[in-house]
């Protein structure tokens, strides 16, 4: 298996996608000339031309009703968003016309588009481009919502999104780009809706997924110098969720921590939460906690950025405080 | 804080207990775990332990004294601790003859059993018959909450507070996993000293009550509860209307008997044989009725089978259960898979069963979770008779003597060593031709006993 960069990882899914079916195209702001505001894109204008890899206006609103357009004609469009903070201006386009499409025409137009772009915190980028945005776009019935932690789960699930039928939100870490991992060689898909169990033990489940799942398995090494195994269960797609996942490991370890970027009211944690308490009532030793983004806006000053952010240490608190061993 | 010392439910059934001897004395520093004092169940003589540390400041019951399950035998305290008022309440709560909470103990019980007031004695069951009854849920007992194990200090993180401590006379609380395992291992909550925040009961607590020697029906109703072990079959409607239209015409148990003669001629040479080659070999009839009884149930899950009311339980697995007479009645031990025991190891663990019942020291666990009895009176001079069978099982087999008999075979006269069975069936589940085969099996493995050693 090559070692490759997840930001590598997305330009691979994207090239053999390119290749692969003529029907998909790239469009977005800076993703053809720039190559890309992240370089995801890079050299995909040279191999693919101006028809397959389309720069864009400033206009989020805009280019992701033409995705939409575009896909109903049976074009399969991948949209790409500078970041997510500036999708919200694109949010009608998402929620209500490709997220409903196949709904309210009666099963007459299908919707194989993907919405991609980076999500969440990086650094000291200041309150209104330091969010993350599953929860939102996970409420949607239509959407599906991938969140990749790894450089194989970024090529896999892209893939995966792209074949896709459905309007697929594909939400990548801004921060995750420049990190490096195992990518399986050839043909490699990761289906949606399926979780990974990163790392395996007894003692405590940690739910999470996107970024988060770096610090996951960051803390399951960290406690298990203490004798703590932890079982890190990387949702990998927020929606569909993989319930059963969820489960199984709860009921082996009867403990459970829910990580997530983003702030705790209404995040996709509370969706976790509710089902363990359904699916695991019998088998809970303790409240299931959470650990999250403090419910704030993002502050800019590097030590209240860090204070705010959910990490490592506050997850090897919750954990031992599920344990009874605080 | 003063710990109380109650009378605990130390078998599934129990309902009160005799206290034999007491183990420690007034003034004596005890620590949690410690053995206070011996205490006689219906079943046999259980160890009760000191459910937290101090002095034994005050014992309240004497030897000899049978006291319903719940009531307060002694108080552990610190040296200097006013227990008046612990030690008074007990008082007023004799005189009046009522306990101050609910009679706890077992609340569903076989309909033999009748749910006695606490100020009169508990009617004793009738020792005809096994007297295992089924385990009965354990049915949580209200005590006072005990203080947490540590001040649950608040944390910043995560959005759930759980450590608050729980208000004087609130109720005792436990994780949803400790009520399960309490419940499934038999393990009365009330007895249990919860170490989470706010005293809360959780997983580790109920392990270590446990390893120190809580009461339960642990691992024998764990048996019987593992997912794959069994296979519940639904009521079909002819099911249901025998069961109803036959329980109207005979008692709760709608019970058949079904005997057969089995030749135990080759059974009784390889008995000899063995018996030649050493005592390490020797093993009894009954041994090689049970081997032969298992291997038969393994062939017929039918029979195998309990019937739960609402649904009849077939089991995978093969525990069988022997009645064994005690000074004062009778107790069945359980050869948990004995269809997988070498006939050997069935005579040894049978043999210490046996030693063990007539010692009235067997465990809880070693005498409940049976999927089928078998009792046999060969040796005191019984050709025949019937067993009653012990609910939620369905059949029992009662076994007579081996005797020389003139039988005739091909014609002419012999003198063949001859074995009467007889099998009590739950008509509800068992009809009379699945007892018939079962027995056919039963008769197939006593007269080629071979096949029980090889």
């Amino acid at each position: 298996m090559a070692v490759v960069t997840y930001r590598d990882a997305l330009t691979q899914a994207l090239r053999e996608e390119l290749q692969r079916d003529d029907r998909v195209f790239l469009m977005g702001e800076e993703v053809a000339q720039y190559n890309g505001a992240y370089k995801v894109s890079k050299g995909l204008l040279d191999e693919f031309g101006p028809m397959r890899i389309v720069d864009t206006p400033i206009t989020e609103l805009g280019f992701a009703g033409l995705g939409v357009g575009a896909a109903m004609v049976g074009l399969r469009p991948i949209v790409e968003f500078m970041t997510w903070n500036f999708a919200l201006l694109a949010l009608d386009e998402v929620v209500n016309a490709a997220a409903k499409m196949l709904y309210m025409s009666g099963g007459q137009y299908k919707m194989p588009m993907v919405f991609r772009g980076p999500n969440g915190a990086a650094l000291q980028l200041g309150a209104q481009h330091s969010q993350a945005w599953e929860s939102w776009l996970a409420h949607i019935p239509g959407l599906k919502v991938c969140t990749p932690g790894t450089p194989a789960d970024a090529k896999g699930l892209l893939k995966s999104a792209i074949r896709d039928d459905n309007p697929v939100v594909f939400l990548e870490g801004e921060m995750l780009y420049n990190t490096k991992g195992e990518v399986p060689d050839g043909e490699h898909i990761v289906p949606l809706g399926v979780a990974e169990l990163k790392r395996e033990g007894d003692h405590c489940s940690v739910i999470t997924h996107g970024k988060m799942a770096l610090v996951a398995m960051r803390v399951a090494d960290d406690l298990a110098k203490e004798g703590i195994n932890i079982d890190v269960v990387d949702l990998r797609t927020v929606r569909p969720i993989d319930v059963e996942a969820i489960a199984r490991s709860v009921q082996k370890t009867n403990r459970a921590v829910v990580l997530e970027e983003g702030w705790e009211i209404c995040g996709m944690g509370s969706q976790v939460v509710d089902f363990i308490q359904r699916e695991c009532f019998d088998d809970l030793d303790a409240p299931v906690l959470r650990v999250h983004q403090e419910d704030v806006p993002m502050p800019y000053a590097k030590n209240l950025e860090r204070a705010a952010k959910p990490d490592a240490g506050k997850t090897i608190a919750a954990v031992k405080k599920v344990m009874y061993l605080d | 804080m003063a710990t109380k010392v109650t009378m605990e439910a130390l078998s599934p059934t129990m309902e009160e207990g005799r206290l034999v001897k007491w183990t420690k004395n007034e003034g004596d520093q005890v620590k949690a775990g410690d053995v206070l004092a011996e205490v006689e169940t219906d079943k046999a003589v259980m160890e009760l332990v000191a459910r937290g540390d101090g002095v034994l400041r005050k014992r309240l019951a004497n030897e000899g004294d049978a006291s319903p399950v719940g009531t307060l035998l002694a108080v552990i305290a610190a040296p200097d601790e006013n227990i008046d008022s612990i030690v008074g309440s007990a008082a007023s709560a004799a005189v009046a003859a009522t306990p101050p909470q609910p009679a706890p103990a077992a609340q569903a019980q076989s309909p033999t059993q009748s749910q006695g007031e606490a100020s009169a004695p508990p009617p004793q069951k009738a020792a005809a018959g096994p007297s295992v009854t089924p385990p009965a849920p354990a049915q949580p007992r209200p005590v006072p909450p005990r203080p947490p194990a540590a001040p649950a200090a608040p944390r910043g993180n995560g959005s759930t507070q759980p450590g608050a401590p729980s208000a004087p006379g609130g109720r005792q609380r436990s994780s949803p996993l400790a009520r399960r395992l309490a419940s499934e291992k038999g393990i009365q909550l009330g007895a249990i000293h919860g170490t989470g925040p706010g005293g809360r009961i959780v997983k580790r607590d109920i392990e270590n009550a446990k390893a120190t020697g809580g009461s339960g029906r642990s691992a024998a109703a764990e048996r019987l509860a593992t997912e794959g072990d069994f296979k519940d079959v639904p009521l079909t409607q002819i099911r249901k209307t025998i069961a109803r239209r036959l329980s109207e015409s005979n008692g709760p148990i709608p019970t058949f008997f079904l005997t057969a003669e089995y030749d135990a001629t080759r059974a009784a040479e390889l008995r000899t044989q063995l018996v030649e080659m050493g005592d390490q070999y020797k093993v009894s009839f009954n041994d090689i009725v049970i081997k032969a009884v298992a291997l038969a149930l393994a062939e017929h899950p039918e029979v195998n089978a309990h019937w739960l009311t609402d649904k009849i339980r077939h089991f995978n697995r093969i525990h069988v259960a022997m009645a064994v007479a005690v000074e004062d009645g009778l107790i069945t031990p359980v050869l948990f898979d004995a269809d997988r025991m070498t006939l050997w190891e069935i005579s040894e663990k049978a043999r210490e069963l046996a030693k063990k019942a007539r010692e009235r020291k067997l465990m809880p666990e070693e005498y409940t979770g049976a999927t089928f009895t078998v009792s046999n009176l060969g040796m005191f001079g019984i050709d025949q008779f019937t067993a009653i069978i012990n609910p939620p099982e369905v059949g029992i087999l009662a076994i007579g003597g081996v005797e020389e008999k003139p039988v005739v075979i091909d014609g002419s006269l012999e003198v063949r060593q001859r074995m009467r069975v007889t099998m009590s069936c739950d008509h509800r589940v068992v009809d009379g031709a699945t007892g018939a085969k079962f027995l056919q099996t039963v008769r197939r493995y006593i007269e080629n006993p071979l096949s029980l050693i090889i």
